[in-house]
């Protein structure tokens, strides 16, 4: 065997090995609750909470929010700035880079001292009002991969001549970007939901000091109470975020074919 | 005179302090073919892109069919446009490209996919209307792309330099098919390129376009035998040119190297003592006397290429190099480099330049 290639299998065993043991670990500790034989009793435990059923809808339905929020002012705003605004871009990429610079405690404290019962717009004197500024701030926690992706999607279509093109059709520019260039980037909208989904389910700080039911402060509270119980909601975790992927890659064939994607 | 169908009206654009069109006026007849040709950064784009209404003109204003379009949005002008880089939607089947337009404008299913059949048909591409843009090659994408802009009817075709993208054979058979369609449906088309070939082939006039501006709007025919400009003529064809000296102005006698020239009724107002720049194009010369050849210089064979069937030669007159070329004829020779030769041509084919 070549060197070479000696050196690339210790170097993928070692990788694989730093993110299947504690996986396996963790598996194998969660079935350990009932003394002496292997169960999926935690599991058991786990999916038949209550509390577990309804804050995962939370999130799920908070999640899906999130990205129907952060598609309607990413895609329209990031098309905009390679078609007219070119000049723009390295300003808005800087803007939206700063949800991973500021932490988001800092970003609900301002929250809450912007929007709170006392002020002009009072989003945290109703449930709903504070639901709409946790996916708000979903959609803000969220930006810098939507946005990434969305643009790195414009980037592989002439955006400009296919706008034009569709424009000189007659076209309005709902039509051009709900039929010309929603469909082109479709794919790399959907790794920005993806991504966006991923971060909402697990999302802690905003849920909590909103005061909000959703999935992260419930794994939180789980954690710090149990002991087996976290484990299997660990994997469980694991395993939606495996099937989002799964589902996205499953959605991606039926997105429309492009130029860019021959086959 | 009937009216114009298309009326572009000392139309002008600025970028800034940047001028790239200046004043440029042109009218169009209907179901004419108009190319806009010029070198790179002449404004002929910008002039179609102003037409298509991408661009708003700086002064001017745009009139088609009696109607002011100048400041319409482009898709409130019901014009086609094919584009260089073929811009078909790559989500959309080539139906669905060519439905595009019709969708938008709001026809029956049943009327549009009647239509679309029309047009595949048209383009002699029936079989292709399930494939995606990415199954086709660079010249059905041309030809989709402009099925898909004459689909709706338009008023008015703009192509902007459609055949650049596409190798040599393709560019020369969609050139005709464009040509041959757009006689066909009789629709009048502005066609913007780069290559004179091209433009003296498929136009009914040509406009040759320089800093900005027209600088002749004419026949192929007017353009290639009487330029109207020293660009025009050194732009369009090869040009031989030599330099000469107004002798007697009356008579019209010019001086080429020590030989004289008559070109009567041709100085324009050149006084005696004058240089001039005059023009002979390669066909017009031939290295032995032909009938109507009135005139001949002297001078000495300085290159010779065999390119098979053509043979060009290249001959120094003074300080003047004519090239010509002349057809090969198994029987004779080509000329030897360093032979006296005497070239003849007839003097009303010579041009001066202003």
């Amino acid at each position: 065997m070549k060197s070479g290639k000696f050196w690339a299998w210790v170097v993928f065993i070692v990788g694989a090995a730093y993110f299947f043991i504690p996986l396996m670990a963790t598996v194998e500790f969660s079935l350990r609750m009932r003394r002496g034989v292997h169960s999926f009793d935690a599991y058991q435990i786990v999916l038949g909470d209550a509390r577990f059923q309804s804050t995962f809808l939370y999130s799920v339905i908070a999640a899906v929010f999130t990205i129907v929020l952060g598609v309607l002012i990413v895609v329209p705003a990031a098309y905009w700035i390679r078609l007219r605004l070119p000049q723009l871009r390295p300003i808005v990429e800087f803007i939206t880079l700063l949800p991973l610079v500021i932490p988001a405690i800092v970003i609900v404290f301002g929250y809450i001292r912007m929007y709170g019962s006392n002020s002009p717009l009072p989003f945290l004197g109703s449930n709903m009002g504070a639901n709409a500024l946790l996916v708000i701030g979903y959609a803000t926690l969220s930006l810098p991969y939507m946005y990434r992706a969305v643009d790195t999607g414009l980037r592989t279509i002439d955006v400009r001549t296919l706008t034009e093109a569709a424009q000189i059709l007659g076209a309005g520019w709902g039509t051009i970007i709900g039929r010309v260039i929603l469909p082109n980037v479709l794919i790399a909208v959907l790794s920005g939901a993806f991504l966006t989904f991923a971060i909402v389910i697990g999302e802690f700080t905003m849920a909590s000091l909103l005061n909000r039911p959703a999935f992260g402060p419930y794994l939180q509270n789980i954690g710090a109470n149990r002991a087996y119980e976290p484990a299997a909601l660990a994997i469980i975790a694991f395993a939606i975020t495996w099937g989002c992927m799964s589902l996205i890659q499953i959605l991606s064939r039926f997105a429309p074919k492009s130029a860019n994607r021959p086959n | 005179m009937a009216e114009p169908f298309l009326s572009i009206q000392h139309v002008r654009k600025s970028y800034g302090s940047n001028t790239v069109v200046q004043d440029f006026s042109l009218d169009v007849e209907p179901g004419e073919f108009v190319s806009f040709l010029g070198p790179s950064g002449c404004g002929k784009t910008t002039v179609l892109r102003m037409v298509a209404g991408f661009e708003e003109p700086s002064a001017g204003k745009i009139v088609v069919a009696g109607k002011d379009i100048t400041r319409l949005k482009p898709n409130q002008r019901n014009v086609g446009m094919v584009f260089q880089a073929y811009a078909l939607f790559p989500n959309l089947t080539v139906a669905q490209n060519i439905a595009f337009g019709l969708k938008v404008a709001g026809m029956a299913k049943a009327d549009a996919d009647k239509r679309v059949a029309e047009m595949l048909d048209m383009i002699k591409l029936p079989q292709m209307a399930d494939r995606y843009p990415y199954q086709l090659s660079g010249g059905q994408q041309q030809r989709i792309a402009l099925a898909r802009a004459i689909a709706p009817k338009p008023k008015l075709l703009l192509l902007d330099e459609p055949l650049s993208a596409l190798d040599a054979k393709v560019r020369v058979s969609l050139r005709e098919e464009i040509r041959s369609i757009q006689k066909k449906l009789g629709i009048t088309t502005i066609f913007v390129t780069h290559d004179q070939e091209e433009a003296l082939s498929i136009s009914d006039r040509i406009a040759v376009m320089y800093g900005g501006k027209a600088e002749q709007v004419a026949t192929p025919f007017e353009i290639y035998n009487r330029p109207a400009t020293k660009f025009v003529a050194n732009f369009v064809g090869t040009l031989n040119v030599l330099e000469g000296k107004v002798t007697d102005a009356a008579s019209g006698k010019v001086q080429v190297n020590t030989q004289e020239v008559s070109l009567k009724g041709k100085l324009n107002g050149s006084k005696s003592g004058d240089t001039l720049s005059l023009a002979l194009r390669p066909e017009a010369i031939s290295l032995d006397r032909q009938p109507g050849h009135d005139t001949s210089l002297s001078g000495e064979i300085a290159e010779v290429h065999f390119l098979g069937s053509v043979i060009r030669v290249r001959v120094g007159i003074g300080g003047n190099t004519v090239s010509l070329d002349t057809f090969n004829n198994s029987a004779t020779p080509p000329p030897v480099v360093g032979e006296k030769a005497d070239i003849s041509f007839a003097s009303g084919d010579m041009l001066v330049l202003h």
